[in-house]
């Protein structure tokens, strides 16, 4: 007897063969609301439609609540969580050692700007191949709203409490001290930050993007300058972020005069379609002076303030070797027995 | 008790006397910068290939140039090779340190000083060798930039003729030292250590009674600092991933390990490194990237000292709880805080035991030679990946800084042991696994690489609670299993680890233990109590802790056990204490020294003796 059969739809999959499920990680714990959530999201869609095979990235974070959401992202990747502010070196020692690895690290304001800005500021020197993500909400959360290094100026907590201090920049810093793609963004603006993650998985080098994701439980309400509401207000695009990975082919139109186009090192490619006035991103001081009078003017500028895809990162200027420094077999990392000889003969 | 260094008067008056040979020490006081190293490092090499045994001891100051520096040589023909603190003959180049430097001298020590500075006017009872160093060295350097460098050289001359040193010896030393490609130093160097050598044979009547025999007890050692031997340790433990902070005194161990590194370890043909060497931002960073290396599966190392370690105290306790293998090698020094930076101490074996907050316990080597910094360092990368752990290996300033002769080096025979790693085949055999879970009932889970291309490879690595499958936990009995499952691990541990070395005097009552550089001043010790005084003793030396069974065994044999401590809240003894019972702990001693210096046997020797009521 036949019997009708039914046919499930075949599951969508990337080009790794991968379905979307397999980018996920565990349930968040954050808040509900928390812009952290969101970048998740992005981080999520990004690797899946870009073919990342998981396993082949690593995760990093430190301590706060953006370090926990590496945890909430790629659950099969793997990560470690370590301790406050030093995700740099962790990261680091981790790509030295299996330069292969696709190093992504999720900090936060209070990582990055306060207890890790020497790791950061160094790691930024070395310019090592590592997509560096800083959740900006300007507040300590986990300790219950004490401001951070990154807040405004004027800023109030709920307290009554105001900023007076000057805010750290991360992005001056990034762009000062040797980062090679340094991006703003907003956790609210989608499109814009899923362009930027997907150029920063294309990018050989440090990219240093940092997403201003507001804190919904301490820092949301009318006198924050990191609230949803505030960036909805202030936030200026710089332009209009497309991007086009080498893999897919697709003949792009540039609009002479309109659309810039950046050409990454796996060929890949970024538009930047120019919003009001143009913008180069390979020109520092233009970048700085474009971040500096922003800020004069009350305006967070967002979108990629530089990018260098000319420049070696730290693997290359070190000169490893191809494979990973980790699993060399003892015949490359010992050396033999008349070597010590040798050494020995010189030292009688 | 024999007087050290004295001589006969009639040694005073020019007559004969017991010649004292191949058994003295000579103290070269100059100035920091002044190019005496070189100088010294020829006399010492000299003396090592006229077959006596030799060491030397570097007393610097925390400074680049211009303050005062002290080199000490001992020859021993017994082989001892500890600090002698009595010093035979003085070499004075010092204006600022010479009337103290003769001024301590025991009767009948010999000076041989810049003539200038007219030492033999302070005192009656010792030889003093005056000697013209600027009028010598001006017609054997006519360039007067290099004169300073070169002034030094003279005096290995003046020694080679007083002592009887052989003069082809000095060439061939001083050959060495400046190596083929610095010919033209050597030969002016050699000039200035002729003008020495004639100046003695026709100006001075040697009195003093130390001199020099070609004997043949040298043959087959080397001499190595042993900073040195350690990177060399590190070079055939196959390390990959180095990340350090300059901090005195270990530095030298970094950059030998870098200059080793790049000889051995770049491809011929592709000029790619099989190693990563960086020098980090700070201490904290320097462990952040060993412990990231680490996880990722590299043979990963730093080196610091004291201030350093203090710095690397949180990741050392995410190392621990996390389990990620590091080697640290704490080169110490004289704490706390800056302390004295170029002062020897073994002042960091409690806080390195517990280094971290929380109740954590480190494994740690206690390297005694240079012989063994390079065994050790071996064995140390075994220990740390096969217990997925940081292992501190305990060196200190005067065994990594100092020169030391030595037996060479043992090829490593036995293959690297990197621990429990599964790889993508042992996942697929496996289906899944659990990092944290004792599967072996050793206390040591399994582990996966980041980048292992399975499903099933990652796991979350965290220094927050965890449970057996690497998941956050804030459950009670996910933390006590956890931590129950660690200290088992650390039992395990205790198994794995490097015997002490054990020597049982028949019928001796009384016992010393030492660690690390504390060896040799010990060994000597032994030698003297028991010529001297009539006293046998054991000797344990310590070589890792958590301390073995033997540790135990040896104190119930003894009535007294002298535990040598090169601290003053006797470290050792107060890290044993903690693991044994009432009536052991009343049987131990202390013997402590922490004066910055190395250890010298007769410290050892005069507290033993106090202490028994000797």
């Amino acid at each position: 007897m036949a019997t009708a059969s039914v046919t499930p739809p075949p599951k969508k999959t990337n080009r790794a063969g991968l379905e979307v499920a397999q980018y996920k990680g565990g349930k968040s714990t954050l808040c509900a609301g928390c812009g952290h959530n969101s970048i998740s999201e992005r981080i999520i869609e990004c690797f899946y439609e870009m073919g990342i095979e998981p396993w082949s990235v690593a995760k990093f974070s430190g301590i706060g609540c953006s370090s926990k959401s590496p945890a909430y992202f790629l659950s099969l990747a793997h990560g470690f969580n370590a301790v406050h502010g030093r995700a740099p070196s962790v990261a680091t020692g981790a790509i030295l050692a299996n330069r292969h690895l696709l190093g992504i690290a999720v900090t936060g304001d209070g990582d990055t700007a306060s207890i890790g800005i020497g790791q950061f500021m160094h790691l930024l020197r070395r310019n090592v191949p590592l997509i560096y993500l800083i959740e900006n909400n300007g507040v300590y959360g986990l300790t219950k709203g004490q401001f951070s290094a990154t807040a405004g100026v004027g800023s109030r907590l709920k307290t009554g409490v105001v900023n007076e201090l000057e805010p750290i920049d991360c992005c001056v810093e990034a762009i000062t001290l040797g980062a090679t793609l340094v991006a703003r963004s907003f956790s609210g603006d989608k499109r814009q930050l899923q362009a930027i993650l997907k150029t920063a998985i294309a990018h050989k080098g440090l990219s240093v993007i940092d997403v201003i994701s507001p804190c919904v439980t301490f820092n949301d309400h009318e006198g924050s300058t990191k609230s949803y509401a505030y960036m909805k207000e202030h936030d200026a695009p710089l332009h209009e972020l497309d991007f086009v990975p080498a893999y897919a082919e697709i003949a792009v139109e540039i609009e002479e005069g309109e659309t810039r186009a950046v050409e990454l090192h796996d060929g890949s490619r970024l538009l930047l379609k120019k919003l009001g006035r143009d913008y180069d991103p390979s020109d520092k001081l233009g970048a700085l002076r474009t971040v500096h009078e922003a800020g004069q003017q009350g305006q967070v500028v967002t979108g990629v303030l530089y990018l260098d895809a000319s420049r070696k990162h730290f693997i290359d200027l070190l000169n490893l070797v191809d494979e990973p420094l980790a699993t060399l077999p003892k015949s490359r990392v010992r050396p033999p027995r008349e070597a010590l000889d040798q050494i020995m003969a010189e030292l009688r | 008790m024999a007087t050290i260094g004295a001589i006969p008067a009639a040694a005073l008056r020019g007559e004969t006397c017991e010649r004292i040979v191949n058994d003295f020490s000579i103290e070269v006081a100059t100035v920091n910068g002044s190019g005496s190293q070189t100088a010294n490092a020829v006399l010492m090499r000299a003396l090592f290939q006229m077959g006596i045994p030799v060491s030397g001891k570097n007393l610097f100051p925390s400074n680049i140039a211009g303050l005062p520096t002290w080199f000490t040589i001992r020859a021993s023909r017994h082989g001892w090779i500890g600090r002698k603190k009595e010093v035979d003959l003085l070499v004075a180049m010092n204006a600022e340190t010479a009337r103290e430097d003769v001024m301590k001298l025991a009767s009948g020590a010999a000076v041989v000083y810049d003539e200038p500075l007219k030492l033999d006017a302070l005192r009656s009872d010792l030889h003093f060798y005056p000697v013209p160093f600027d009028k010598l060295v001006m017609p054997v350097c006519p360039e007067a930039k290099l004169r300073k460098l070169v002034r030094n050289m003279i005096y290995d001359g003046v020694l080679a003729q007083l002592l009887g040193i052989e003069i082809e010896e000095v060439h061939r030393a001083l050959d060495k030292q400046f190596g083929a490609r610095k010919a033209k130093a050597a030969e002016l160097n050699w000039k200035a250590v002729l003008a020495g050598r004639d100046y003695a044979g026709n100006h001075l009547v040697k009195t003093a009674p130390v001199a020099v025999e070609r004997m043949n007890a040298t043959a087959g050692k080397i001499i190595v600092e042993g900073n040195a031997a350690t990177a060399l340790g590190a070079l055939f433990a196959g390390v990959t991933v180095v990340a350090w902070y300059p901090i005195t005194p270990s530095s030298s161990l970094i950059e030998a390990l870098a200059g080793y590194l790049e000889k051995h370890r770049i491809d011929k043909e592709t000029g790619q490194a099989t190693f990563a060497v960086v020098q980090a931002e700070d201490e904290m960073a320097a462990l952040g990237m060993v412990i990231g290396a680490g996880w990722a599966g590299a043979r990963a190392m730093t080196a610091t000292s004291g201030p350093g370690l203090s710095l690397m105290t949180e990741f050392s306790g995410l190392g621990y709880y996390a389990e990620v293998p590091a080697v640290i090698v704490d080169v110490q020094r004289v704490g706390p805080s800056t302390g004295l930076p170029t002062r020897t101490m073994q002042g960091d074996i409690l806080s390195t035991a517990f280094l971290s907050h929380g109740d954590t316990r480190h494994p740690m080597l206690f390297p005694s030679s240079p012989r063994e910094c390079f065994t050790m360092m071996v064995e140390a990368f075994d220990l740390a990946e096969q217990f997925q752990t940081p292992v501190f290996v305990m060196s200190d300033l005067d065994l990594g800084m100092n020169n030391w002769m030595s037996d060479p080096f043992p090829y490593p025979e036995r293959p690297m042991r990197r621990g429990k790693v599964l790889t993508a085949e042992d996942l697929d055999r496996l289906g899944g696994f659990a990092r944290y879970q004792d599967v072996d009932g050793d206390g040591v889970g399994w582990r996966t690489l980041p980048g292992t291309r399975r499903t099933a490879a990652a796991c979350f690595t965290r220094g927050s609670g965890h449970n057996a499958k690497a998941q956050y936990s804030e459950r009670e009995d996910d933390y006590t299993n956890n931590m129950d499952r660690l200290a088992r691990k650390f039992e395990t541990l205790r198994g794995a680890l490097p015997a002490p070395h054990v020597e049982i005097a028949e019928r001796a009552r009384v016992g010393l233990i030492s660690a690390g550089s504390s060896r040799w001043a010990a060994e000597e010790s032994r030698d003297q109590l028991r010529r001297e005084y009539g006293l046998q003793t054991s000797f344990l030396r310590l070589t890792a802790y958590p301390f073995t069974h033997h540790l135990a065994e040896f104190v119930r044999r003894h009535e007294r056990v002298y535990v040598i401590d090169q601290n003053r809240d006797a470290q050792l003894l107060l890290l044993m204490r903690l693991e044994m019972e009432p009536e052991e702990i009343a049987r131990l001693r202390s013997v402590r020294y922490y004066g910055g210096l190395p250890l010298d046997a007769r410290t050892v020797t005069g507290d033993i003796v106090r202490q028994e009521g000797l």
